[in-house]
């Protein structure tokens, strides 16, 4: 019988994997509360903010276990670790769709944890889900109304704006989303979460699944999408070309913060190379 | 000719009253995927509401009201009962429906009484004549509020910035939900719709005829409407409604001289018949989408 990922003590901890496996942070505890220390400061005045967060799916079960996070105005951060490591909860998390047991959540300094999707997103954070993220029987013009749901008076505007980044969506606008390839849906659930002008764009994995050419596209748009102005947090599995594109990385092993450091720094990390880029990184 | 033409005319007739209640069931379901069996009570109240008002404020203002009352019922059922049930398996939502109806029926049963109640409808039984045709008023009047209750419904859906975030929420609710929409808020509107849907097919159920206790029954002739034509299609609903009237019509029109030995009454069981015939042809139903899964 296969052991269960997590298992949970009677005071409610899960210890399965919590010391049992080789943890990526091997530091002291002296070290870590330095280091720790050292987010906290720099997090200050950050756009969005999550302090010691606490948060899973199933009651008893933390998928998060304490983990901190900033970015702020302007940046690119990329969030990589193995599976099960917490990245797409973490995002999800910020977003509020799951529950938040301990630990805060800020944007420019308001507490946001807890709060609706529809709040959020009204005060300028968008979200781009990992899988099945347009709404396949309505036109790529419907996608796009959906994304001004709460400013439907800007469409026009937006969509504009959205078709300089994304020529494609404005030549088919008329075809159905779901007739798209992968790659293609990808823009538009991006350019979608763009129409409400976000200040902040939430990205869970937006290369899953694409073939190569497409996901060279996706980080290459993320990157101008950035450079408008644009804040994001982007999750990926694609670690190296998530680090080569973005300004900071987070390393995110069992629900805790393994590493933080510039993109470029986390790339050359020989710790980080051998536990989540693998030997065709450490060859490169 | 004549005979066949009249009986299709009367199973058009009803068979728009079942449309419309399918497409209730149709728009609950695509909001929460769950089958509400309270819409027979639903209609059964926006009947009695209708007799209740159609002589003090006339039939046709009586139908508006009670189709604006049990919409508002409808909200309030979905706030009070289903809301809290998100998440839960849509098992447990679908016995809560069942639940709900007869719970509503009781209570409504108390404003019927033992008798058949009239409910003020302008028509009765009176016919005009269409191409040589005797055609019943009331099947002309049952037509029509279908084709502008579907109507309207199409346009909301099509057109409006609510209509295009209830489509969208029934695709994907967490996709919805990132967009700023709310889904409760969905769902809710779907119960009013429903709600309002079947007040006015209660209306028009007891155009000729009324009411009784047992009217009811009729709104059960929807769910082989809604197999059909697919459960997640608004036009199936009515494509499903209407072959459910004209089957039956036709049934008790000609069953007893061409297949007596299927009994009496054979009618009331040949919507299911239909709806065997049909799943075993088209699984998901007519419109229906086909469920694809991955292994």
């Amino acid at each position: 019988m296969s052991e269960p990922l997590f298992e949970v003590d009677e005071t409610g901890e899960d210890v399965t994997r919590a010391d049992t496996a080789s943890s990526a942070a091997e530091l002291s505890p002296a070290e870590k509360a330095a280091t720790r220390e050292e987010h906290l400061k720099l997090a200050e005045g950050a756009l969005v903010r999550a302090d010691d967060l606490v948060a899973g799916y199933v009651p008893g079960v933390n998928i998060l276990r304490g983990c901190d996070f900033y970015l702020q105005d302007g940046e690119l951060v990329g969030i990589i670790g193995p599976n099960g490591a917490g990245k797409s909860t973490l995002l999800k998390t910020l977003f509020g769709l799951i529950p938040v047991r301990s630990g805060e959540v800020t944007l420019r300094g308001e507490s946001i944890t807890g709060a609706p999707a529809h709040r959020l997103v009204s005060m300028g954070v968008g979200y781009v889900p990992q899988n099945n993220n347009v709404f396949p029987s309505l036109s790529i013009e419907e996608n796009m109304q959906m994304g001004v749901f709460l400013r439907p008076k800007t469409f026009k505007e937006r969509f504009d704006y959205v078709i300089d980044l994304f020529p494609l969506l404005g030549e088919r606008r008329k075809g159905k989303a779901g007739a798209l390839s992968g790659g293609e849906r990808q823009m538009v659930a991006m350019g979608r979460a763009l129409m409400m002008d976000p200040s902040v764009l939430l990205l869970d994995e937006p290369s899953a699944g694409l073939s190569p050419v497409y996901q060279d596209e996706v980080f290459i748009r993320c990157r101008r999408i950035n450079a408008t102005g644009v804040s994001i947090i982007m999750v990926e599995q694609n670690a190296r070309r998530c680090l080569q594109i973005c300004d900071r990385g987070y390393v995110l092993d069992q629900g805790r913060n393994a590493y933080t450091d510039s993109g470029r720094s986390l790339m050359n990390d020989p710790k980080v190379i051998e536990l989540y880029l693998g030997t065709l990184a450490k060859a490169q | 000719m004549r005979d066949v033409l009249l009986t299709a005319i009367r199973g058009i007739g009803f068979g728009s009253i079942y449309a419309m209640l399918a497409v209730g069931f149709v728009v609950i379901y695509k909001s929460s995927r769950v089958i509400s069996f309270a819409q027979p009570a639903l209609m059964l109240a926006g009947a009695v509401l209708v007799s209740y008002l159609a002589g003090p404020i006339g039939f046709y203002g009586a139908v508006l009201v009670a189709a604006l009352a049990i919409a508002a019922l409808g909200l309030g059922v979905e706030r009070a009962t289903i809301r809290p049930m998100i998440g839960r398996p849509v098992f447990v939502i679908a016995i809560i429906t069942l639940g709900l109806d007869i719970a509503i029926r009781v209570v409504v049963n108390a404003f019927i009484g033992s008798d058949v109640r009239n409910v003020g409808d302008p028509w009765g039984l009176s016919a005009v004549d269409v191409f040589g045709l005797p055609v019943q008023e009331r099947y002309i009047a049952m037509v029509l509020v279908l084709v502008v209750t579907v109507g309207a419904l199409f346009a909301f859906f099509q057109y409006s910035r609510y209509g295009l975030a209830m489509r969208a929420a029934s695709l994907d609710q967490e996709t919805a939900m990132v967009q700023g929409v709310s889904v409760g808020a969905m769902m809710a509107l779907s119960w009013a719709i429903a709600g309002g849907l079947a007040a006015v097919a209660g209306a028009f159920v007891g155009a000729g005829g009324g009411i009784e206790q047992n009217t009811w029954i009729i709104a059960l002739k929807a769910l082989p409407a809604i197999i059909i034509g697919g459960l997640d299609s608004v036009g199936g609903a009515v494509i499903g409604g209407l072959l459910v009237g004209l089957v039956e019509s036709f049934f008790a029109t000609y069953q007893g001289e061409y297949l007596p030995w299927l009994g009496q009454n054979f009618s009331l069981v040949s919507p299911y018949v239909l709806l065997l015939v049909v799943l075993l042809v088209r699984p998901y139903g007519i419109f229906g989408t086909r469920e694809v899964e991955r292994v």
